[in-house]
């Protein structure tokens, strides 16, 4: 084992986070207006939303990743960098999902709630944001921490279509010049593992707090 | 007349928690038995130990030549034997009833289907559901699920039959059919022991009434034992008992 | 600048990509049966095995879920093959794809079982099955139908995700476009086709599913309500 490659790997794990939470912050953000779009009173709004899901959720990562990478230059824009290009598709691929799931818990409150608050008399943005959306938070924190496990592990795709140099990226590049894939993509799992496993429980724990606090 | 079932001294604790503190009574064959008293007095656990869903640690308990607190009892044979009905009816939700009745007939009997199928056609006539044949359970009433269910047991065609409170779950109008069905089986002289709180139906079918009160049988006899009680308890229970 | 688009250059290749698709759905069909079986086995030792055994499950079910399916796939197949084993390509991409969704499976087989009643089990004790026969026929089978849903889900997930084995060099739809791409340069009408291909192989696998569904579960084809 060398230590340069050790100290690779370490970097390659620290590119992996920082697209990770790039890919949280904007795929939370387009996913919670694809999840209120997806319950939007206007048919067209929620049917264009459900389409998007529905789309995004039938084509593999990869396929995004290249749809993201070439795209641009053929609207005339330069080719985006590997990490631009890397954020730009998991972040429409974990809006479609995290939209999904949020969409999922707003119902989930919404109705019974929903009519409470209409006879209180508050329009319909103020029933969403004083009543609905605080009690959806509270039943989406689990779903939401348990996806970021997803996006964790969806990051590794970025090193294929646009080469962006992340955990498995790096591990791959050593293993070529150490043909210790053993090794290597060991020490990569278990970096990838030490990232996921404590959000994993995390969000069992949270959820098991929520069952038992719905009981 | 020798006893089919037989009870001596019967222990059993959960923990420390100790819920049949030397349980003795009889049951002969052709008899229908109801085990009376309040929740908690122990009746469902003594019933359950009856087919050896839980294991005794004291005294001794032969149910149709099974001695259940031997450690090598052949279980099989003993549930061969022993038919029991739940208060939950416990109906296999994915089958239909033709294929809930005739699962262990064909399992445990290794039944050909086209015999298991004329014994399903027996039983599912001896509860009325002859129409109901290919239904799945949650498309019927609790009071027939609960006729399904005895129909069930009655396949295995057994010496005994037990049941677990089993209108408990029902309202009054579907009581009333299930009861039915247990009263012809009784008729047809099948040996049966009930846990219940239908007093009218104890005092109408049962040959022995045995009163149980806090773990152990506080009074035993006849179903006329009913209408004159000897304890006091058993006469607080049974005016309690009427007016519900 | 206006971009010319060729499709035509891209879908004149349509053997090929056919011939991707067809290794696709074999990938997929293979790591599905493959995967329902380790998954039910697991779930199986998982709920009512000895400690020792489902401590290994667990072990196995937690790695494989906090780890990206391309590590495992560079981990199982560099791996073998440093040990001077030589796997047909598509076997290798089976086992790889087989270990990962079995522990998905897993987990979701797990939720089925635990949901079932413990009446269930005693009505089925009562009546003399053996253990068994308790668990293929009161057990599994309805842990299954009722889990369904969630399972036809991740396998559709895994039809996808099997462009990633593309990596370890499988020529699958994905990796055969890698072909394509080099010798005709038009990377983005490659992946508009390959997207729209994907497309509609999700949507014939979750038709597959549900009308496999139908088959094996006649309850669900009589009544059309969920277990």
């Amino acid at each position: 084992m060398n230590s340069a490659y050790i100290l690779s790997l370490l970097q390659g794990l620290w590119a992996t986070v920082v697209l990770s939470v790039l890919t949280f912050l904007f795929g939370g953000l387009i996913g919670f207006m694809v999840g209120l779009a997806r319950i939007s009173p206007s048919w067209v709004i929620s049917r264009g939303a459900a389409t998007y899901i529905q789309v995004l959720q039938g084509l593999p990562l990869l396929v995004l990743m290249g749809l993201c990478f070439y795209g641009p230059s053929i609207l005339g824009y330069n080719s985006l960098s590997p990490l631009v290009a890397a954020t730009f598709a998991l972040t429409l691929y974990s809006s479609a999902y995290l939209g999904e799931i949020w969409r999922g818990c707003i119902q989930a409150v919404a109705k019974p709630q929903w009519e409470a608050a209409e006879c209180l008399g508050l329009s319909r943005w103020q029933r969403m944001r004083t009543v609905i959306l605080p009690q959806a938070l509270r039943i989406a924190v689990p779903p939401t921490v348990g996806f970021m496990v997803q996006i964790v592990k969806n990051t590794s795709i970025a090193s294929l279509v646009v080469g962006y140099a992340e955990l498995s990226y790096n591990a791959k590049i050593i293993n070529n010049a150490t043909f210790e894939p053993f090794l290597y993509f060991g020490i990569a799992a278990l970096m990838y593992f030490a990232v996921c496993y404590p959000l994993s429980v995390q969000s069992r724990a949270l959820e098991r707090k929520l069952n038992v606090a719905n009981r | 007349m020798s006893p089919i079932v037989e009870l001596k001294d019967v222990h059993k604790s959960f923990g420390s928690l100790e819920v049949l503190k030397g349980v003795t009574f009889e049951v002969n064959k052709g008899e229908v038995a109801a085990i009376i008293g309040q929740s908690g007095s122990g009746k469902s656990t003594a019933l359950r130990c009856m087919d050896r869903l839980e294991t005794i640690q004291g005294g001794s308990m032969l149910i149709c030549g099974h001695q259940l607190h031997d450690t090598d009892v052949d279980l099989k044979a003993l549930r061969r034997d022993v038919g029991i009905v739940f208060q939950s009816y416990n109906l296999f939700p994915h089958l239909t009833v033709a294929q809930n009745i005739m699962l262990a007939p064909r399992m445990v009997k290794g039944m050909k289907q086209r015999d298991a199928r004329e014994i399903a056609d027996t039983v599912i006539a001896k509860v009325g559901l002859r129409e109901k044949m290919d239904c799945y359970p949650e498309q019927l009433s609790g009071g027939q699920q609960q006729r399904v269910a005895i129909a069930r047991s009655l396949a295995m065609e057994p010496k005994l039959m037990l049941f677990d409170e089993v209108t408990s779950a029902l309202d009054p109008q579907l009581t009333g059919e299930v009861l039915r069905v247990m009263e012809q089986l009784a008729a047809d002289g099948m040996t049966m022991i009930l846990v219940t709180h239908e007093m009218a139906f104890a005092r109408k079918v049962a040959d022995r009434v045995i009163y149980m009160r806090d773990g152990k049988v506080h009074e035993m006899g006849s179903s006329d034992i009913l209408r004159t009680p000897a304890t006091p308890e058993l006469a607080a229970f049974v005016s309690e008992s009427a007016e519900h | 600048m206006i971009y010319n688009f060729d499709f035509g250059a891209v879908l004149a290749y349509w053997p090929l990509l056919l011939e991707g698709v067809w290794t696709t759905l074999r990938l997929t069909l293979f790591s599905t049966v493959f995967g329902i079986l380790v998954g039910a086995f697991c779930a199986v030792v998982r709920t009512g095995g000895p400690a020792w055994a489902r401590w290994i499950v667990s072990l196995y079910v937690e790695f494989i879920r906090n780890t990206p399916l391309l590590v495992q796939s560079y981990f199982l197949i560099f791996g073998i093959a440093s040990m001077g084993i030589r796997l047909p390509i598509l076997l290798g991409a089976v086992i790889a794809l087989t270990v990962n969704i079995g522990a998905y499976t897993t987990e979701i087989v797990r939720a089925g079982i635990e949901s079932i009643h413990r009446g269930q089990l005693e009505a089925a004790t009562c009546l003399g099955l053996s253990s068994t026969q308790t668990y293929l026929h009161v057990i599994i089978r309805p842990a299954l139908e009722r889990v369904y849903p969630a399972l036809s889900s991740q396998y559709v997930l895994l039809m996808l995700a099997s462009s990633i084995v593309s990596s370890v060099g499988v020529e699958e739809l994905f990796g055969i476009s890698n072909r394509i791409q080099s010798e005709t340069y038009r990377n983005f009408e490659i992946f508009v086709v390959l997207g729209v291909i994907y497309l509609l192989l999700a949507v014939l696998v979750r038709s597959g599913f549900a009308l496999l569904g139908l088959a094996i579960f006649p309850r669900r084809r009589t009544l059309g309500t969920p277990l």
